[in-house]
C-alpha cells in the first residue's frame, strides 16, 4: 500500500495474511462465494427457528405445485410433505457431513503427504503406492460398499467420503513438502537442532498451508456432492432429513412434479458453488502471480 | 528391448494393483459386522444353514485367515467372484453382461468431453476475454458445483416435458424391430442424454486446461518463430500449439477415469442405463454383497486398464517420453 505524505511516497509493508485478505476482497468470485455461503447458512441454521414446520409432517395433498397452497408455498412432495420445510431443515445435515468428511479428507491427506514428502525414500514409496491404490478405486462405488456393509449413519457416511477422497490432498501436500523441504529456512531450523517432528509441523506445514486451505475449501464442496450422491442412491441416513434424501425420495416422481427434485438440487448446487467460489477467491488471494489471468 | 522391459514392468504393476483390490475386498468381507459367510451369501435372510455351511467349506472359513485369503485370491483369479443369491447367477456373468453398456457410456462421454472441450479451449485461447472464454468459465463453474444426477434429472425434465426429442430412459427401444444397423442407431440415440450429462463436467475442465496451456504455449518462442516464417495461423494453432497443449488433457483424462465411473453410476441410475451402475444400485437395495464387491473389483480393473492405455497413448503423442523409455 502506498500513501503520499508531503510528496514523499511511503511504502507500508503489510503482513502476508493482510495482503491476502485484501486480495480476497478484490476477487469477485470470492466475495460472491462468501455472500452465497452466508445466505445458505442463514437459511439452514436460522431458518428452522422462523419456519417451524416439521419436514416429516404431511401438510397438504401430495405433489402440490409451488404457489398453489399457503400451507406449502413451494409445494409438497409425493407424500404431501412441505418442500420449503424440507429445504430449510435439510441443509444442516448435508453441510455437517460435508464439513466432517472434508476434515477427515484433509487430515489423512496432510498426514500421508507430509510424511511422504518429508522422509522420501522407502516411506515415500510405500505411502505413494497406497495413494495410487486408493486412486484406482472408483470413489463413489467404494463409498457405497462401505456404507452398505456398515450402517448408514451420518458418521459412517462422512468417514466413507473421507477415506475415498484423501489422495488428491496427499499428492498436493507431498508436492509442497518436496518443494519446501530444502529451502534455506528449513536448513536453518535443522542446523539449530530442531527435531524432525518440529520441522514437519512447525516449519514446513505453515508454509505449505496456502494451497491446502484452498484445497480444503474445495474438498468440503466435493464432500457435499458425495453425500448428495449417496443419499440419491438411497444410502443416506434415513433418520436425518437432508437435501440428498429429498432428491432420492423424489427421484421416481420427477415427471409428476419438477419441483420435488429441482429445488433441493438447486440448494446443493448453491452451497457447493459457494464453497468453490470461495476456493477460487482464496486461490487468487494466495497466488498474486496468477491474478492477472 | 527397453520398450519390452517397460511394458512388462507396467503390466506387473497393474497385476499387483488388481491383487491389492482383491485383498481389499477380502478385508471388507471380514471387517463387516456379522459372520463372513452371511456377507458372502448376501444378507437376504434366505441363506439356509446348509448354504452357509457350504460357503464355509468352499471358502475355508474355519481355517486361519491367511489360508482364507489364499483361497479367496485363488478363486477370484480363476474368475470366480462368487454367486449372487439375489440374481441366482455367478457374479462374473452378471458383471460381464453389464460392463459393455458402462464402457460404451463412459468412453462416449470421455471422447465427447475431450473433443468438444479441447475445441472450446482452443477457441477460448484465441480470444482470452471473448464470449467463448466466458462460456467455458460458466460451464465449468456450473458443471463443477451441480450434482451430476441433478443435471441429469434437469435434462430429463427438459427433454420429457419441454422438448421431447431425446429418449430419457433405457438403452434401446424393445418395441422397435429392424436389423443390426437400426439397433445401433437406436442405441446411439438413447446414448445422447446420458453421455452429455456425464461428459459436460469434464468438458469444461478440459476446455479450461486447454485454454491455459494454449495461452502459455502461444507465448513461447517457437510459436513466434513459426509465425515469423509465415506459417498460416490455423496451422500454428492446430499443428504447432495444440499438439503440445493436448498433453495435460490426456494425463488428466486418464487420471479421472475412476471418477468418471463414479459419475456413471449416478448417471445410469437417472437414465435407467443398463450398466454396472444400475446393477450396483439394485444390488445395494437387495443387500447383495457379492455382486456389489464384484462391481467394485471389476470397475477398479477397468480403471487400471484405462491407466495403462493412457500411459501408452501418452508415449505415442509425446516422443520425448518414448525416447526416455
Amino acid at each position: 500500500m502506498t500513501a503520499v505524505d508531503n510528496g514523499i511516497q511511503i511504502v507500508q509493508s503489510q503482513s502476508p495474511l493482510r495482503e491476502a485478505a485484501r486480495a480476497f476482497r478484490q476477487s469477485w468470485a470470492g466475495m460472491l462465494g462468501i455472500v452465497i455461503l452466508i445466505l445458505v447458512i442463514l437459511f439452514t441454521f436460522v431458518g428452522p427457528f422462523i419456519y417451524t414446520v416439521d419436514p416429516f409432517e404431511i401438510v397438504w395433498a401430495p405433489l402440490t405445485p409451488p404457489g398453489m397452497s399457503e400451507q406449502a408455498p413451494l409445494g409438497t412432495d409425493y407424500l404431501g410433505r412441505d418442500i420449503l420445510a424440507g429445504l430449510i431443515h435439510g441443509g444442516s445435515a448435508t453441510i455437517y457431513v460435508g464439513l466432517v468428511a472434508g476434515f477427515i479428507t484433509i487430515t489423512i491427506g496432510i498426514l500421508v503427504g507430509a510424511f511422504a514428502g518429508f522422509y522420501r525414500g522407502a516411506v515415500d514409496e510405500l505411502l505413494m503406492r497406497i495413494t495410487e491404490f486408493f486412486q484406482v478405486l472408483p470413489a463413489l462405488l467404494f463409498a457405497m460398499v462401505l456404507v452398505t456393509l456398515f450402517s448408514p449413519t451420518i458418521y459412517v457416511i462422512a468417514f466413507a467420503i473421507g477415506i475415498v477422497s484423501w489422495p488428491t490432498t496427499a499428492r498436493l501436500t507431498r508436492a509442497e513438502f518436496l518443494r519446501i523441504r530444502n529451502l534455506e529456512y528449513v536448513n536453518a531450523a535443522r542446523s539449530i537442532g530442531a527435531r524432525n517432528q518440529r520441522i514437519i509441523w512447525r516449519v514446513i506445514l505453515p508454509n505449505a498451508l496456502a494451497p491446502l486451505i484452498v484445497a480444503a475449501t474445495l474438498t468440503v464442496g466435493i464432500a457435499i456432492l458425495f453425500e448428495a450422491g449417496l443419499s440419491f442412491l438411497g444410502l443416506g441416513d434415513p433418520n436425518v432429513f437432508s437435501w440428498g434424501l429429498m432428491i432420492g425420495a423424489g427421484r421416481e416422481y420427477i415427471l409428476d412434479g419438477w419441483w420435488v427434485v429441482t429445488l433441493p438440487g438447486f440448494m446443493i448446487f448453491l452451497t457447493v458453488l459457494g464453497f468453490s467460489l470461495v476456493g477460487d477467491g482464496l486461490n487468487d488471494a494466495f497466488n498474486p502471480k496468477l491474478r492477472e489471468r | 528391448m527397453k520398450m519390452a522391459f517397460m511394458v512388462a514392468r507396467r503390466l506387473l504393476h497393474a497385476f499387483l494393483l488388481i491383487l491389492a483390490v482383491l485383498v481389499l475386498n477380502f478385508l471388507l468381507i471380514h471387517m463387516a459386522p456379522g459372520d463372513p459367510a452371511d456377507v458372502i451369501a448376501g444378507e437376504m435372510g434366505g441363506a439356509t444353514e446348509e448354504m452357509l455351511a457350504d460357503i464355509r467349506e468352499n471358502y475355508g472359513l474355519d481355517k486361519p485367515v491367511y489360508v482364507q485369503l489364499g483361497v479367496y485370491l485363488g478363486r477370484a483369479l480363476q474368475g470366480d467372484l462368487g454367486q449372487s443369491f439375489f440374481y441366482n447367477a455367478p457374479v462374473l456373468d452378471l458383471v460381464a453382461g453389464r460392463a459393455g453398456a458402462t464402457i460404451l457410456l463412459v468412453t462416449t462421454a470421455l471422447l465427447f468431453a475431450i473433443l468438444v472441450g479441447t475445441l472450446l479451449g482452443v477457441l477460448a485461447s484465441h480470444k482470452p476475454k471473448g464470449i467463448v472464454s466466458g462460456l467455458v468459465t460458466l460451464i465449468s463453474v456450473v458443471g463443477y458445483s451441480a450434482p451430476i444426477f441433478w443435471t441429469g434429472m434437469m435434462l430429463v425434465i427438459l427433454f420429457a416435458w419441454v422438448y421431447p426429442i431425446f429418449p430419457i430412459a433405457n438403452m434401446y427401444d424393445i418395441t422397435k424391430g429392424g436389423g443390426f444397423f437400426s439397433r445401433v442407431i437406436d442405441i446411439l440415440y438413447h446414448l445422447v442424454l446420458p453421455a452429455i450429462t456425464l461428459g459436460i463436467v469434464y468438458l469444461a475442465q478440459y476446455a479450461r486446461l486447454t485454454r491455459a496451456s494454449m495461452l502459455e504455449i502461444l507465448g513461447s518462442d517457437y510459436i513466434r518463430t513459426a509465425r515469423a516464417k509465415g506459417v498460416a495461423e490455423i496451422r500454428v494453432y492446430g499443428h504447432h500449439a495444440l499438439r503440445n497443449a493436448i498433453l495435460p488433457v490426456v494425463t488428466i483424462a486418464g487420471l479421472q477415469f475412476g471418477s468418471i465411473i463414479s459419475g456413471a453410476v449416478l448417471v445410469e441410475t437417472v437414465f435407467s442405463w443398463p450398466g454396472l451402475g444400475t446393477l450396483a444400485f439394485d444390488a445395494i437395495l437387495a443387500r447383495d454383497y457379492p455382486t456389489i464387491l464384484g462391481i467394485l473389483f471389476f470397475s477398479s480393473v477397468l480403471v487400471i486398464v484405462a491407466n495403462l492405455i493412457t500411459d501408452f497413448v501418452y508415449r505415442l503423442v509425446d516422443p520425448r517420453i518414448r525416447k526416455e523409455g
